[in-house]
């Protein structure tokens, strides 16, 4: 597992447990191959939906298609992870983000990049993206400053 | 037109029974059970030909070692039990589904007297490995299984326990309230000085507030002081029709009203709010049903599988004010034994081992029955408000001493 340059906290696990992939999303776990992440949206009441179903829960319209967001968010909440659940792990951000987009969709994510003692609720980040075997994982880190 | 009527007061838990409760205690899941079930039917002055009913959360095969407890199918054929209803599930308002689905059974005349178990060997199977972590060290995922459903969101990040989703809420509860590890540990350390009170309970050495700061981190801010013990132990409780109420050898505990509701999105990463999950629609919908106010409440179970849980449930059933817990459980005082607010009188599952939500309700009838002993809250409780579960699905409900 490749460490962040500032301490000594990983990207995340030691093992990434993975995705299968299926018809609903597969276009959310490769969306990263073109650096970008997407996720579904209604065409009628505009709204982003996550995790994928087939139907808007909104406004009960049936086309969802996927569409690209900026990638940008806000931490929600994190947690620094000790405990050995997924043996040889070292201390990992668990992050939940907010897209800039819509306050009510979340990504569970790792936090990257920066400090854990630098991590806070309300910080600004981007998207990043790790690829691991078909799949590319979204992960934050923080944005740069403005 | 009326009100409808609250059907769960058509329900009293007559009796109650618990078998051995340790770690490792070697012993298994059926025998532990039928030793619960045997003392509840007795304590309820039963005979197991008058069980018609028999309920469990959540059944076989859910889950990983040591946590599911027997089906209802064994215990049925063990105790060779005629039924005429029976239920076990794991989907519902949290681990006392079972015991709204018997209080409900009860009220529709489907039985008369129900056996509710739960039955934990958790603490066994962690000795036998079966509660291992994932992935077994080193690669980079080849030989993993891969996952669909929900768990593919959280997996792939590391956030597979409770404890990191429960951490979330905790480091989110410091940030809008301003709680402190200081003032959480009051959970923990409550607990253990109720602990020491109780025979049964697993941890009942003292343990100060430097012992709960030094402790290893777990998920911050959440050490492994805020993480219940897992153990071996089965509860067992009677829910019969109000009429036999009389005629228990024991005071009968009776069922004010059940909280069942979940309002928001059911999942650890999307609910609306992340400082309160689905306690705060569990808790709503009991006072919906009930003319008690949280003033009335006399003595508080309150569900502990992670400390941070009892600190929501005292603000979201009314306990204390909302984002108030910290400073309300600080320094211990108000939720002493002899405090206005007793609090898992048990040592709960932080001390007394994780009989998961069982152990809450249990107490809640020792005390409002007086049969405490060294941890009975003197001020004789008249009212107790049981919890169980939190995050994506939590319960509750209120038991009286007397007929509402």
């Amino acid at each position: 597992m490749t460490r962040s340059p500032q301490d000594a906290t990983a990207r995340g696990p030691a093992v990434r447990v993975l995705p299968r992939l299926d018809d609903a999303n597969r276009f959310f776990w490769t969306s990263g191959e073109d650096g970008r992440l997407r996720f579904l949206r209604c065409s009628a009441c505009r709204r982003y939906v996550h995790p994928p179903v087939p139907r808007c829960p909104y406004c009960l319209e049936a086309t969802l298609v996927p569409e690209e967001v900026s990638g940008r968010g806000v931490v929600h909440s994190f947690t620094v992870n000790h405990q050995q659940w997924i043996p040889g792990s070292d201390p990992y951000v668990i992050g939940l983000v907010t897209i800039a987009e819509q306050d009510d969709v979340r990504l569970t994510t790792n936090l990257v990049d920066c400090a854990p003692d630098d991590v806070g609720i309300g910080m600004v980040v981007d998207v990043t993206f790790e690829q691991a075997e078909d799949i590319w994982l979204p992960l934050f880190r923080p944005a740069p400053s403005p | 037109m009326s009100a409808p009527e609250l059907l769960e007061r058509r329900s009293v838990i007559s009796g109650i029974g618990q078998s051995d409760v340790g770690r490792r205690l070697g012993r298994g899941e059926l025998d532990l059970t039928v030793d619960a079930c045997l003392a509840a039917i007795a304590d309820a002055g039963l005979r197991r030909e008058d069980i018609d009913g028999l309920a469990t959360f959540p059944g076989a095969g859910v889950g990983t070692g040591g946590f599911a407890g027997p089906s209802t199918p064994e215990v049925q054929d063990a105790l060779r039990l005629r039924l005429n209803w029976h239920d076990g599930g794991l989907e519902g308002p949290g681990q006392l589904r079972a015991v709204f689905a018997a209080c409900l059974a009860v009220a529709a005349g489907l039985a008369r007297h129900v056996l509710v178990y739960r039955t934990v060997t958790e603490s066994s199977a962690q000795g036998e490995g079966h509660r291992q972590g994932i992935g077994g060290g080193g690669g980079a995922g080849r030989g993993v299984p891969r996952f669909s459903g929900v768990m593919q969101w959280t997996l792939p990040y590391g956030a597979v326990s409770a404890a990191n989703w429960l951490a979330w809420i905790a480091q989110r509860r410091m940030y809008e309230y301003g709680l402190t590890r200081e003032q959480l540990a009051w959970i923990a350390l409550n607990g253990r000085a109720n602990a020491a009170r109780n025979p049964k309970a697993l941890y009942r050495q003292p343990m100060s507030l430097v012992d709960y700061l030094a402790a290893r981190m777990i998920s911050t801010p959440l050490c492994l002081f805020d993480c219940d013990a897992p153990c071996d132990g089965s509860t067992a409780v009677v829910v019969s029709h109000v009429d036999y109420a009389p005629d228990t050898p024991r005071t009968a505990c009776h069922v004010n009203a059940i909280g069942t509701a979940l309002r928001g999105r059911p999942s650890w990463d999307q609910f609306d709010d992340m400082t309160t999950f689905s306690a705060r629609d569990a808790a709503a919908s009991m006072w919906e049903r009930t003319e008690l106010r949280p003033s009335d409440v006399d003595v508080a179970e309150l569900y502990d599988g992670f400390s941070i849980l009892t600190m929501v449930w005292l603000e979201e059933l009314g306990l204390c004010g909302k984002g108030e817990s910290g400073p309300f459980v600080e320094g211990g005082r108000r939720i002493a034994l002899d405090g206005p607010m007793p609090l898992n009188t048990s040592g709960g599952q932080l001390s007394a081992g994780r009989l998961h939500g069982f152990g809450m309700l249990h107490e809640a009838c020792v005390q409002l029955r007086g049969e405490g002993g060294a941890r009975q809250v003197p001020s004789a409780p008249e009212v107790a408000a049981v919890a169980a579960g939190g995050g994506p699905i939590a319960g509750c409900m209120l038991l009286t001493r007397g007929p509402s």
